[in-house]
């Protein structure tokens, strides 16, 4: 993308002329689309993902408005402007002749991270994009998986899917937690998403199983503007397992995610994340900017949690969001943010009180190594109908070495004088006499570093799923590797 | 298996120890007395190796090694163990845990068969039942608010199950009171061996009430003084260390340099 970025704008303007002249119909067919953003070319993907009407309209209604919006500069990272104009909005999967055959011709680094972390073989290849036309072992768990989905009336697919085949659900909830308009990157998102998952649960029902989009290996390739949607219906569980601990590297350098919870009465939404794009050299250069919008609604008695752990990226903005609509819902947000090198984060939550008897539990990790720089930024907001809301927070730092920051933006406001609101922060370095301790009893100093991190996250971790928290410890290991010095 | 020789050390560049000799063999158990800032803490931290304790002259062997030449966790590997006079805590890694590393990595070191965890479990919990701690503290943090007694407690807890060669306690008796320190001490003796050597660093006799040592040193300006057997720590209890240091009893109101 850098060197695209470099053509200057009459050559883009050329490329861009020369290949619209081709007109519409040879668009269509072409596997990748000219760089550049125009409505031609949201009508381009509408029509790739063989969309309805009502979602074009809804499409163009987002660009028309993302149009008049400006990028957001309030959060505490400092990156290079990206140009938008530079991005191809749209790229069929790449075929297998462009894949690198086997991997031996993947980065050697990668893949001792890879091996670091014990990730099987087939597995491997397919995170490193490997062609393989040799089916895994877990394309026959997916298929047994998605039977006894469908046994219980789960809807679990990507969200393309569910434009054409479930159109009354996704019309009805799709933009009604992050409208199209809510931010600079959401409404980029809104216009020109390709990618993302579905999920719907019916009334009543407890998802037999957690998903993971790992499982939804028909869309292998994770997109630049994923659009996620799970729906919860009345008195239903779910919990929903995003992401995974190898490293995944993509050549899209900006990807914009939009992520909607609906909690509908009685219902509970468990979404646990585990990120970890290439966060670039020690310089941060080539590594992703990762700005994802991310909110739900809770309703009466109703409860969302979202769980995070955040290790990769070199730009991480970040805002995993409740409003508490409903009577008695519960919002929890519970997140370990790690940056080393020159990584830049810029993470928290809202927890918006609207109704009453309303709960929310704010616990945040940040953990800075190198020169990095770690933000926490959480808003609070009791509104004038939440009578008897209450919230916790806790926000700690750990700082390695002398040269990385962490910062705490915390802002609250009660329009409700029985509203309760504390908020507990620590600043703290990993001491000499911890490290010695550990190290006086024969464990080398890497090992007790993480340990002590690993301690450290320890309230975090334990609201991850059982498998998903031992990797989360495991990739905290490995990313503090030479943290220690 | 410790040979001291005319040890020099210096604390963030002052200098602490001035010329120290002590030879410690297999079965021993010497006790380190002396007044306050006579440097006790600092030859246990400087033998341990922590940060900022420098040894500038002269040599201390563990085992025919050269300490200064080996890191603080290579110097545990071989089976150097300090109990802490003041143990730090570690919030969220579990005793268990924090057990569990330690003794993969010495046990390893040494040759010794790793213990899975069904034995390291029970193992840890006699020694808990030696030193009269509830074994519900393995479950917790790291000394993560323990009383100053548990912690203690649990610094010859973990000794126990490392099984060192050699033990060098700092000042394990200062803050506990008497049941407490007959517990830590019956632990201590359980562990006299012949193959294994104690250095007891204490500021008071007491100690030695419970665990009878062989030799006694007095330390004071960076030297040992005096040596003798059981019978000396009784004499300085009876004189105080100004009989030793001439009136001058080394105490300028500094503790030791530990923390």
């Amino acid at each position: 993308m850098s060197s695209q970025a470099e053509l200057d704008n009459s050559e883009l303007d050329r490329v861009i002329r020369s290949e619209y002249e081709a007109g519409f119909t040879t668009l269509v067919e072409s596997d990748t689309l000219p760089p550049g953003l125009n409505e031609d070319v949201i009508r381009v993907i509408s029509a790739k993902k063989e969309e309805p009407e009502w979602m074009l309209e809804w499409r163009l209604e987002a660009y028309r408005h993302w149009q008049t919006m400006q990028e957001p500069n309030w959060a505490h990272v400092q990156y290079p402007p990206v140009d938008l104009n530079a991005i191809s909005y749209y790229s069929a999967p790449k075929s297998m002749e462009d894949r690198p055959k086997s991997l031996d011709e993947v980065d050697p680094e990668l893949l001792e991270t890879y091996k670091k972390l014990g990730i099987p073989l087939h597995e491997q290849e397919m995170l490193a994009g490997v062609a393989v036309d040799a089916v895994f072992d877990s394309v026959s768990v997916a298929t047994t998986f998605k039977s006894k989905l469908a046994e219980a009336g789960v809807i679990f697919c990507s969200i393309s899917e569910a434009v054409r085949e479930h159109p009354e659900l996704v019309r009805k909830y799709l933009g009604s937690v992050v409208p199209k308009g809510d931010n600079f990157f959401a409404g980029l998102n809104s216009a020109v998403f390709t990618d993302g998952s579905f999920v719907y649960i019916p009334k009543g029902v407890r998802c037999p199983m957690e998903l993971s989009t790992y499982f939804r290996i028909n869309e292998a390739n994770t997109g630049q503007f994923e659009r996620t949607l799970i729906v919860a219906d009345e008195g239903s569980y779910v919990s929903y397992l995003e992401g995974c601990t190898a490293p995944q590297r993509d050549e899209n350098q900006l990807h914009a995610a939009v992520v909607e919870l609906v909690a509908l009465p009685g219902a509970e939404i468990k979404y646990s994340t585990v990120q970890n794009w290439y966060p670039g050299d020690e310089d941060g250069k080539g590594g992703i900017y990762n700005f994802v919008t991310k909110r739900g609604v809770a309703h009466d008695h109703a409860k969302i949690s979202w769980t995070q752990v955040e290790t990769g990226s070199a730009i991480t903005w970040k805002y995993p969001s409740v409003v508490l609509r409903g009577d008695h819902s519960v919002g929890e947000f519970y997140s370990v943010a790690l940056t080393r090198h020159a990584q830049q984060a810029d993470t928290g939550t809202k927890m918006i009180h609207l109704g009453k008897n309303t709960k929310s539990t704010i616990v945040s990790k940040g953990i800075s190594a190198g020169k990095s720089s770690n933000a926490y930024r959480g808003l609070v907001r009791m509104g004038p109908r939440a009578e008897n809301a209450r919230n916790f927070t806790q926000c700690d730092s750990l700082l390695l070495g002398d040269r990385c920051g962490a910062h705490t933006f915390p802002y609250i406001e009660s329009k409700h004088p029985s509203a309760t609101i504390e908020h507990e922060a620590t600043t703290s370095k990993v001491s000499d006499d911890q490290l010695f301790l550990c190290r006086q009893r024969g464990i080398d100093p890497e090992k007790a570093i993480s340990m002590i991190v690993n301690g450290f996250c320890k309230e975090v971790f334990k609201e991850l799923p059982m498998e998903f928290a031992v990797e989360a410890g495991k990739l905290l290991e490995v990313s503090l590797e030479g943290a220690v010095g | 298996m410790l040979e001291i020789r005319d040890l020099h050390a210096s604390v963030a560049g002052q200098p602490i120890l001035k010329g120290l000799n002590l030879t410690v063999k297999p079965g021993e158990v010497h006790a380190i007395m002396g007044p306050n800032g006579s440097g006790k803490s600092t030859l246990a931290n400087v033998l341990a190796g922590r940060d900022n304790y420098e040894i500038t002259g002269g040599e201390a062997l563990f085992d025919g090694k050269s300490l200064a030449d080996l890191e603080p966790e290579e110097r545990a590997q071989l089976g150097l163990f300090l109990a802490f006079q003041y143990p730090v805590e570690i919030p969220g890694v579990s005793n268990m845990e924090f057990l569990k590393a330690a003794l993969e990595a010495t046990r390893a070191a040494q040759g010794k068969e790793e213990w899975d965890s069904v034995t390291l479990l029970r193992k840890a919990r006699e020694a808990c039942k030696q030193v009269d701690l509830d074994p519900q503290f393995l479950k917790r943090g790291v000394n993560e608010g323990f009383s100053g007694g548990e912690k203690k407690r649990n610094e010859i807890m973990q000794m126990l199950l490392m099984e060192p060669k050699l033990a060098l306690l700092d000042e394990t008796d200062s803050g506990l009171d008497i049941d407490a320190l007959q517990t830590v001490a019956k632990g201590v003796n359980s562990l006299r061996g012949p193959e294994r050597g104690i250095v007891l660093v204490t500021h008071y006799q007491r100690l030695l009430d419970y665990i009878v040592p062989d030799f006694v040193h007095v330390l004071s300006g960076g030297k040992i003084i005096k040596s003798g057997g059981k019978e000396l720590a009784l004499e300085l209890e009876q004189h105080g260390y100004g009989w030793l240091t001439g009136g001058q009893n080394g105490d300028n109101g500094k503790e030791d340099q530990t923390a």
